[in-house]
């Protein structure tokens, strides 16, 4: 993390820390492109090879025998790609189990942030794709009408060295006693950070602790580079930084029994730290959707920002200076002493409304075996953390030293509704913006650190009445 | 003598049928034909409104059915300083944003009114802003308004005139009027061709009568042209306040309720707790309190139009 020597310079390229400035039209045309882009293959990142017999990563002989339902077909609702290499590998990959078992699958592919809502209108209305992979807690909205995956997720746990604690947390259901959803692989999140700039600003090694990164931050302002992190609605990058940043200082937004738990010295110390942090950062933050801070990060506008590793796929493919300029690091411990950071979470869950949750059972369990699941980690290229601790050492981390860092997130990760479990309550508040509303209050609306704690107390408590 | 051997070769009328004998009678033919458009509005309109009601004084949550709480939902938002937020942002936008297409949408439908080369083409291309898809646009102001490579500011910067660019989305008051711009953008052509076709229905003879008695320009807008379009003013003002109220697809695509809240509108608040925060009972809560304002319009408006008459 603390190594900037320029690993990926190529003979003859210009210096990093002189980048070129990249056009308008340039940077228009890559967001256009919803950043990730088709020119991966371009960049020579393109390994899409289809499923191939991997490395031993299985306990050897563990089986599970679902019988497949007579005439079966299946619909699924999976999110739609991040990176260009996701998606034709994972059709291969169904394709692959189609052929096998002689069932149908259609995929239909959806950007992120909509899923939520498709799957209340097919929990409401009883009807709709078989399979749904939405995100984080939306599984604990309805339990009762989810087919229990517990054979599922028990025969690949012990497979494949168990869940990690978080994946856990967020596809058992306490209530009734049954994983609920499997989680499918994670989006990690990391900070990204203009090498050259840093260490222009005196710091040899990316700060590991929050100190020294406001230190940073104030340094790269000074020099005329500015941070930027979202404090609009943008539902992954302003909810996953803001609530590493109140997690780091100590707080929380809830206590282990449910009951509303923002009001601490932690909550009050991240607010009065996040308006320095603000101060570093440039004009237009407060309204910041998703691709906005990879917009920035590639025409060099900012130096520092916290994303996926989506900005240095699509650097690589169409900025190489900014690519070559550019590392990630993990989220610096705060006061709380040790990694608390919110990662994306796609979680795949089976209504019982289906006619054929076997079929859908086994196709999960098909996409997760040993020869699919570590290809396809491998494919993207390390966009995605494995959520089975077997694979949590695929090749792929051995590559690129820049995407090392995203090789842990999941050690790493709390569950968003921490430190109590996932359900409705949480879920309310982390749609409603509460975190990162609060952080906005004080910092864009201009308002104390004990006035935005309190307009976000009093939110909370109307959500926490239920 | 030859009309009466007409009428006398006319064939005598088929004898009906018990059918066609119902159906002949004047109140069943007029419930017949009025049905279909009935059981439509029950089924899309009725329904779906007495639903939001019920789910509103439940405390109904995705997947799960709720229970009674009376007004729980209501006397919740009203302790709420995010709805309260919503409701300024919410009055602000309508009246800033009718205000604004009201006056332009006039100016241009007198524009429009007068004779002058391309009159046609330009009358149709004048419609286009409300043609096109509000998403599409929508994407087109969050491209404008960007604090990074905006047109606006990148122009501006280019010409000297700042020095910095414009941070159109990330300062609350700036959000709140170029929200506003995006929707009076797209909003005035619907006042312009509504007000010029009641510009056309205005007799030229009244013009003519007005200028023989030497009636200024000023003159003939006040005592002729605005109390003979006042009616058809009143009927669009009222449709518009309808849909700039409710709007939902241009703050949530340009800013989502940001900065700071500062852009949030009743609908934007309703979809944010009913379907993505799961609260069906509290957005539909949030929902309905449109209803009031909308229904107060209504009555003012056809109040007004009835004293016109």
């Amino acid at each position: 993390m603390g190594d900037f020597r320029n690993r990926d310079r190529a003979p003859g390229t210009p210096a990093a820390d002189r980048p070129r400035r990249l056009t308008r039209r340039e940077v228009l045309a890559a967001g256009g492109a919803g950043l990730a882009g088709a020119a991966l293959g371009a960049a020579g990142l393109d390994r899409s090879a289809g499923p191939a017999e991997g490395a031993a990563y299985g306990v050897p002989g563990m089986s599970l025998d679902l019988p497949i339902e007579r005439g079966a077909s299946l619909r699924v609702l999976r999110w739609g790609q991040f990176v260009p290499v996701d998606q034709p590998f994972w059709d291969k990959m169904t394709q692959a189990w189609s052929q096998k078992t002689g069932v149908k699958v259609t995929i239909e592919y959806v950007n992120w942030p909509d899923i939520p809502s498709k799957t209340a209108v097919a929990a409401n209305v009883g009807a709709g794709p078989d399979i749904v992979t939405s995100f984080f807690d939306d599984p604990h909205l309805y339990p009762d009408k989810l087919v229990p995956l517990d054979d599922v997720a028990d025969y690949l746990g012990k497979k494949y060295g168990g869940w990690y604690d978080l994946c856990r947390a967020y596809g058992f259901n306490t209530p009734v006693g049954h994983w609920i959803a499997l989680p499918m692989g994670t989006p990690g999140a990391t900070v990204n950070y203009r090498v050259s700039w840093v260490r222009e600003a005196g710091f040899d090694a990316f700060p590991k602790d929050i100190p020294n990164f406001l230190r940073l931050a104030k340094a790269l302002r000074a020099n005329g580079h500015p941070t930027g992190f979202s404090l609009g609605h943008a539902v992954g990058d302003a909810n996953a930084w803001t609530h590493w940043w109140l997690w780091a200082h100590g707080g929380k937004v809830w206590n282990a029994d449910g009951s509303a738990g923002l009001h601490s010295d932690g909550t009050i110390h991240a607010i009065e730290n996040c308006k320095e942090l603000y101060s570093t950062m440039t004009q237009g933050v407060g309204s910041w959707l998703d691709p906005d801070n990879n917009k920035a990060f590639l025409s060099g506008n900012i130096s520092m920002t916290n994303n996926g590793i989506s900005i240095y796929f699509i650097a690589r493919a169409q900025f190489p200076t900014v690519a070559l300029d550019m590392d990630h690091a993990i989220f610096p411990v705060g006061p709380a002493g040790r990694p608390a950071e919110l990662q994306l979470m796609p979680m795949a869950m089976v209504f019982k409304y289906s006619k054929y949750p076997n079929a859908a059972k086994d196709y999960l369990r098909f996409c997760m075996e040993e020869g699919n699941y570590d290809q396809w980690i491998n494919t993207t290229l390390g966009y995605y953390d494995a959520t089975l601790r077997a694979y949590e050492n695929v090749p792929v981390w051995n590559g690129d030293p820049k995407v090392k860092p995203f090789q842990y997130c999941l050690r790493r990760g709390q569950v968003h509704s921490y430190a109590t479990v996932p359900g409705p309550r949480p879920a309310a508040a982390h749609a409603e913006y509460v975190v990162v509303d609060m952080f906005a209050n004080a910092t864009v609306g201009g308002k104390s650190a004990r006035d935005a704690l309190a307009n976000a107390e009093q939110r909370l408590a109307r959500i926490a009445r239920g | 003598m030859s009309a009466v051997k007409a009428e006398a070769a006319v064939p005598p009328a088929p004898r009906a049928t018990a059918l066609g004998r119902f159906f002949d009678n004047k109140n069943v033919l007029g419930v017949v034909f009025v049905a279909p458009a009935v059981l439509i509005l029950l089924a899309l309109l009725t329904y779906p409104f007495f639903l939001g009601i019920y789910l509103s004084l439940t405390d109904a949550i995705i997947g799960r059915g709720g229970h009674f709480v009376g007004l729980a939902n209501y006397t919740g938002l009203l302790g709420d300083p995010l709805f309260r937020l919503v409701t300024f942002n919410t009055f602000l936008y309508t009246t800033v944003a009718c205000t604004c297409k009201l006056i332009l949408g006039l100016a241009l439908a007198i524009v429009l009114n007068r004779e002058f080369m391309g009159k046609r083409f330009i009358r149709a291309i004048v419609l286009l802003p409300y043609i096109v898809p509000t998403v599409l646009s929508a994407i087109s102001f969050w491209w404008i308004y960007d604090p990074t490579f905006g047109i606006i500011s990148y122009t501006l910067r280019h010409l000297g005139l700042i020095g910095h660019n414009i941070d159109f989305l990330g300062d609350p008051g700036l959000a709140r009027g170029a929200l506003i711009a995006a929707n009076v953008w797209r909003g005035v052509p619907f006042y312009a061709i509504g007000l010029l076709a009641g510009l056309q229905t205005v007799p030229g003879s009244l013009y003519e009568a007005a200028a023989i008695d030497g009636a200024g320009g000023w003159s003939v807008f006040r005592h002729i042209t605005m109390p003979l379009l006042r009616p058809l003013t009143v009927v669009i003002t009222m449709f518009s306040v309808i849909q700039t109220f409710a709007d939902f697809q241009l703050p949530w695509v340009i800013t989502r309720g940001g900065p700071n809240n500062a852009t949030h509108l009743y609908g934007t608040l309703a979809f944010q707790r009913a379907i993505q925060g799961s609260h069906l009972g509290e957005g539909a809560a949030v929902a309905m309190a449109i209803f009031p304002v909308l229904l107060l319009t209504v009555i003012v408006s056809f109040k007004n139009l009835r004293r016109e008459d």
